[in-house]
């Protein structure tokens, strides 16, 4: 469990990015800070590894206040995923994902095995191992910056915008991924992004962020969009426009859902396949 | 054509090979005083440059400084010098000149090393745990090679060409030929002599891109920018058959 309590973060040129913040974020969950740039979500989330230190307030991981715990020894047990993967040009992908288990000193030869079944873990080919990341296309980057954030097997994984860069398609399959990452390894994760529909396609809770990292409205991505809190809200999320606004149209007895570009989003049934499932 | 005929006569003529002020003495003595500079500037200005890329800090003050220090004529230096301590000291005055000019490319090359790395790679390297040392040692300094070495190629060709003024202080070096050349209106000696410094700057050169093949890591060479978007079809293809 990480606890923000009262946190702000004012700046060295005066702006506050953060102003008196408080929030709980749930352990094995996934918490997605969502919100236009600027907003401050990246800096609440580089409070959690002390990147950026609070101007004021308390952070705890389990417990702990964060600012009592050494920076490097945090950082080394907490995930980090970046937007370009920040990968080590000079490392090969198995360098790069051994990385922290090497610098915790871990032997060489046992860091390297767990590169590899990490490499399997995100979805990449062994083969790969010995390639340097130029070599690699975006999508895989991105998969080796998964693999190194997990190399250390953290309980937090920190992930900032990590998806960002890459084309669509590639970004969807990541996507993908990550879920079925989160429903094996059940890590608490928490994900920065400004794409409203990527948040809630990923969270648990979500996080709606207004300048000065105030909170908009934080809920389940279905609590969000059945009751947008203001109207800031609605906007952000498009409740009432596009095709998250559907009316119901009558034909011949059946019921079709058409968004409010006129496109035919789907038909209505009693119970979806997939709800029933969960 | 004649003259340069000429000048290869002089350098292959058995005179120049043995004896006191023969060409391997001169070589040698060449040789020596450009190995001692360029290696006491590096001595001094890598530290530096690293300090200053690495903190962001004193950029300014270098660059003023790296542009005064080029701008000092190493001639006038070498004969200023010798009028302030007087002859007694010739060695550690010619290298002081040399130390002097070979700086400015050696501390460029250093910190402009860590300002090409992409403040993300840095970003991400702190953000994993790594200490401020792991970080200049095992991220910045690998990768800022490539800049390093050409500031070193740089100073050593400078420093090559300018170790020249030696014989005005009596210490001899491929400069010799040249200056009694002109005294005595030899120009197979002056050319011959001028050649050999050319020759010298280009082994060395050669030796430097030796250096640099072992010395900077694969990965650095085979792309240097970090791709932001997908690869492009044509570089995975290169990239597969490596595979």
């Amino acid at each position: 469990m990480i606890e923000f309590r009262s946190i702000s973060k004012r700046f060295d040129d005066g702006t506050l990015a953060v102003d008196d913040f408080s929030l709980v974020i749930p352990s094995r969950r996934t918490t997605v800070f969502v919100g236009s740039s600027g907003c401050g979500k990246t800096t609440l989330l580089r409070m959690i590894n002390r990147m950026v230190d609070a101007s004021s307030g308390a952070l705890e991981i389990d417990g702990e206040n964060v600012s009592a715990i050494e920076p490097v020894q945090l950082r080394r047990r907490i995930g980090y995923v970046m937007q370009n993967s920040g990968l080590l040009p000079h490392r090969t992908v198995i360098d790069n994902i051994a990385t922290v288990p090497r610098l915790n000193g871990v032997p060489k030869r046992a860091a390297h095995e767990r590169a590899l079944e990490l490499m399997d873990t995100v979805g990449l080919d062994r083969a790969m191992a010995k390639r340097y990341p130029s070599q690699l296309s975006g999508g895989q980057q991105q998969r080796v910056g998964v693999a190194r954030g997990l190399a250390v097997d953290p309980n937090i994984l920190l992930m900032d915008e990590p998806f960002g860069a890459v084309d669509p398609i590639v970004r969807a399959e990541l996507q993908q991924e990550l879920l079925r990452l989160q429903r094996e390894l059940g890590k608490t994760v928490v994900f920065v992004t400004h794409d409203i529909d990527e948040a809630f396609l990923l969270g648990d809770q979500v996080v709606i962020l207004e300048k000065g990292a105030r909170i908009a409205q934080r809920g389940t991505p279905e609590e969000i969009l059945a009751n947008p809190a203001s109207d800031f809200v609605a906007s952000f999320v498009g409740a009432d426009r596009g095709r998250r606004a559907l009316s119901i149209r009558e034909v011949d007895g059946a019921r079709v859902l058409v968004d409010a570009d006129g496109n035919l989003a789907g038909r209505l049934v009693d119970r979806p396949a997939e709800a029933s499932a969960s | 054509m004649n003259l340069f005929l000429d000048a290869f006569a002089w350098i292959a003529a058995p005179e120049q090979w043995s004896g006191s002020g023969s060409l391997p003495q001169r070589l040698g003595e060449h040789l020596l005083y450009t190995v001692i500079a360029v290696g006491v500037a590096a001595l001094i200005a890598v530290p530096i440059g690293w300090l200053i890329g690495h903190t962001g800090r004193g950029r300014e003050f270098a660059v003023g400084l790296s542009g005064a220090a080029r701008a000092l004529p190493s001639f006038g230096l070498l004969f200023l010098f010798v009028m302030l301590v007087g002859v007694t000291l010739r060695g550690p005055i010619v290298i002081a000149v040399l130390v002097l000019l070979a700086i400015p490319p050696i501390l460029a090359g250093a910190y402009a090393g860590f300002e090409v790395i992409d403040r993300r790679t840095i970003d991400a390297a702190r953000a994993m745990g790594m200490t401020e040392g792991q970080i200049l040692w095992r991220v910045e300094v690998p990768l800022g090679l490539p800049l390093l070495f050409g500031g070193l190629r740089s100073a050593t060709l400078q420093v090559v060409a300018t170790a020249v003024l030696a014989v005005f202080v009596g210490l001899g070096g491929l400069g010799y030929g040249i200056v009694q050349g002109i005294a005595v209106r030899q120009f197979d000696q002056m050319l011959g002599s001028a050649l050999l410094i050319i020759a010298l700057a280009l082994l060395l050169d050669a030796v430097f891109a030796l250096l640099e093949r072992f010395a900077v890591p694969r990965g650095v060479r085979a792309g240097r920018t970090p791709i932001v978007r997908s690869a492009s079809p044509r570089r995975r293809a290169v990239a597969e058959p490596s595979a």
